[in-house]
C-alpha cells in the first residue's frame, strides 16, 4: 500500500445531498490460498478494513475477505450535512495503515 | 515460478486466517474438500446462518447487480443496494456478500449509519467458477432481506 489511494467525489456539493465516493487503493490482496512453485503456501495478505468518517462521525465501513479483488475499487455514499473533513482508513493484515483525507466544502 | 492458483480450489485446502477473517468466518476450519462431496456448500450455508441467528430473511428491496457472465473471475464488478430512507429509527445497519464455491465464502460486510444517506456499495470480487453470489442485508429492526444472484465464469481465477 505504497501508492496514494483515488478519491473522486462529486463537485459542486450541495449542503443535505447525498454523494457517491469512489476510492481505489494498489494491493496486492494476496488471499493465501496460492502456493509457489514448490508448494510452499504464499500467506494472506488482504486489506481487512476500510473505514470511512465524515468530521469524526463513521459514515461507512467495510470489512473485507479475500473475496475481495485486488486493487480494492469501493465506492460508498454519503450524506454531507455541511463542509468537512472525509478521512478514509485502509488497514491491511501486515498492520500496515493508509490514511486519505479529503476535505469537501458544501456551496 | 509463482502458479495462479490465488482463487482455485487446492488439493491442500489451508487457509491462513487473519484476525478480521477469524472474527467473520469463526470456526470455518479444515473443511473437507470438494471432492468428498461437501465442501463449500455448507460452508456458506453455516455462514449464514451464523449472521442471521434464527430470522428468516425475506426477498426484495435488495438490489444485487452482477454481470451474468463474468469473463475474469478475478475481478468481477459488482453493486449492492438496497432502498432505505436512512434515518436513526429505520436504516440498513450492513450488507453481507457471500459466495456459494470460493475457497471462502465471506467476501464482505458492508456497514452503514444514517449518515451513510444510502445504503449503496460498488466493489469487485473474485469469483473461482459458477456460482451463485448471496446478498443478506441487516437492518436496524432486526429483520433480513436476502437477494441471489447467479454468475457464469468463463475464466477462472487460474486463466484457464
Amino acid at each position: 500500500m505504497t501508492t496514494k489511494p483515488r478519491v473522486r467525489i462529486p463537485s459542486p456539493i450541495k449542503a443535505g445531498d447525498v454523494i457517491e465516493v469512489k476510492t481505489l487503493i494498489s494491493h496486492v490482496m494476496e488471499t493465501g490460498q496460492r502456493k509457489t512453485g514448490d508448494g510452499k503456501v504464499i500467506p494472506r495478505n488482504i486489506i481487512h478494513s476500510f473505514i470511512a468518517r465524515f468530521n469524526g462521525a463513521e459514515v461507512f465501513k467495510a470489512e473485507l475477505a479475500p473475496g475481495i479483488s485486488a486493487n480494492p475499487y469501493l465506492a460508498f455514499h454519503m450524506r454531507v450535512p455541511g463542509s468537512g473533513d472525509l478521512e478514509m482508513t485502509w488497514l491491511d493484515d501486515g498492520g500496515n495503515k493508509v490514511v486519505e483525507t479529503v476535505k469537501i466544502a458544501v456551496t | 515460478m509463482l502458479q495462479c492458483k490465488d482463487v482455485c480450489v487446492v488439493d491442500r485446502r489451508e487457509f491462513v486466517l487473519g484476525a478480521a477473517a477469524a472474527a467473520l468466518l469463526a470456526p470455518l476450519l479444515a473443511e473437507p474438500a470438494v471432492a468428498q462431496g461437501k465442501g463449500p456448500e455448507n460452508e456458506w450455508q453455516q455462514l449464514l446462518k451464523r449472521i442471521m441467528g434464527d430470522a428468516t430473511p425475506t426477498a426484495g428491496r435488495i438490489a444485487l447487480e452482477l454481470p451474468e457472465i463474468a469473463e475474469n473471475g478475478n475481478t468481477v464488478p459488482f453493486n449492492v443496494s438496497v432502498e432505505s430512507r436512512m434515518t436513526e429509527s429505520e436504516h440498513v445497519k450492513a450488507i453481507h456478500l457471500i459466495s456459494t464455491a470460493n475457497p471462502q465464502p465471506a467476501v464482505a460486510t458492508f456497514r452503514f449509519t444514517p449518515a451513510s444517506g444510502k445504503a449503496s456499495v460498488a466493489s469487485r470480487m473474485r469469483l473461482a467458477q459458477t456460482q451463485d453470489v448471496v446478498a443478506l442485508a441487516e437492518l436496524s429492526d432486526g429483520k433480513f432481506l436476502m437477494a441471489r444472484q447467479a454468475v457464469r465464469v468463463t475464466i477462472g481465477g487460474c486463466g484457464g
